[in-house]
């Protein structure tokens, strides 16, 4: 499960801030690592909803920071 | 990126718009330029079935695209139903004009709080509400427009009009800010500001204040529904692909 839900997120990532596969290490921060900007966040954000139909909320949200908080975060919705 | 240069006169050609409060008045007039235009047009509205039918026959029988969209634009749940229709039957929404609005005039001093909920909800919750639920398809196909019908009320003011020019004047915040948001998803987000145009909402003004207003006009006219649809077209067209944060006045000079 978490390797299937780990390879969808950074193939997500990958397209949507542009970057590449080795930048996506687990401990990668989106903003700090991965330049991503405030705009670029709300862009994964959606397409990570409508990949594992879910809903992430705001709160939720600000408590994401790395590529591994993504992962976990899934993976505890989706249990 | 498109650009002015690059942009063709059919460029709208294939673009899907929703049109609120899309078969009365201005509203009729956008959806007709804009269908005109090649543009698939969803008029929305959300009560008077005859109207609507009008302005979607008159624009079918013309050789034209639109469909019928009614529902209100204060209720977020309908309006996430109704863009949910628009995607799921044409992939994307490319242009939303927010249109719709209604006035309860009255001095300031004994409006009630249903009056005032009633012109806010309308005119700056249902713009709210629709630039929300474009703005995903927008940003994944990094192309929008939204363009948002202010007033002159907003910048200029009238007596009468406290509410209204309060919420007309919160569009052009919400489009100066959102503009700035998503500038860089080649999204363009501007406020056209008319008037004093012949439409049904201004048919009901008595005749020796139309007169005199008119008399303030520099054109010396009120303007047509056609005069300001022009201008929306032409803001969602690549020909304004470098235009976005504005509020374009058209008012035949009444205000500057």
């Amino acid at each position: 499960m978490t390797d299937d839900v780990r390879r969808r997120v950074i193939s997500l990532i990958v397209e949507q801030l542009n970057v590449k596969e080795e930048a996506c290490v687990p401990e990668a921060a989106f903003i700090d690592d991965l330049g991503a900007d405030s705009l670029d966040i709300v862009e994964l954000v959606m397409a990570m909803e409508d990949e594992f139909d879910m809903e992430i909320s705001d709160d939720d949200l600000t408590k994401i920071r790395t590529i591994q908080d993504v992962i976990d975060y899934i993976d505890k919705v989706h249990r | 990126m498109e650009t002015a240069e690059t942009s063709q006169t059919n460029a709208l050609e294939g673009k899907t718009a929703l049109v609120t409060g899309g078969s009365r008045g201005i509203g009729r007039a956008i959806s007709l330029a804009l269908a005109r235009a090649g543009v698939f047009v969803y008029i929305n509205y959300r009560s008077n079935d005859a109207a609507a039918d009008d302005t979607y026959r008159a624009i079918t029988q013309a050789g034209f695209s639109a469909a019928l969209l009614p529902f209100d634009v204060a209720d977020r749940d309908q309006v996430h139903t109704g863009f949910k229709k628009i995607i799921d039957e044409k992939g994307t929404i490319d242009i939303l004009i927010n249109n719709a609005g209604t006035t309860r005039d009255g001095m300031f001093a004994r409006v009630t709080e249903e009056d005032w909920r009633a012109v806010v909800d309308t005119n700056l919750t249902g713009t709210i509400n629709c630039s929300r639920s474009a703005l995903r398809s927008m940003i994944r196909a990094r192309w929008g427009r939204i363009i948002t019908i202010s007033s002159i009320v907003a910048e200029g003011g009238n007596a009468g009009q406290v509410i209204y020019g309060a919420a007309k004047a919160g569009v052009i915040g919400l489009t100066k800010s959102l503009a700035r948001e998503i500038g860089s998803r080649n999204i363009t987000v501007n406020a056209v500001s008319p008037g004093f145009i012949d439409t049904d909402m201004t048919a009901s003004l008595p005749a020796e204040y139309r007169e005199e207003l008119i008399g303030q006009i520099p054109l010396g006219r009120a303007g047509s529904p056609e005069d300001v649809a022009a201008v929306v077209r032409f803001l969602a067209s690549n020909d304004a692909a470098y235009i976005t944060g504005q509020t374009i006045r058209v008012n035949g000079g009444l205000y500057m």
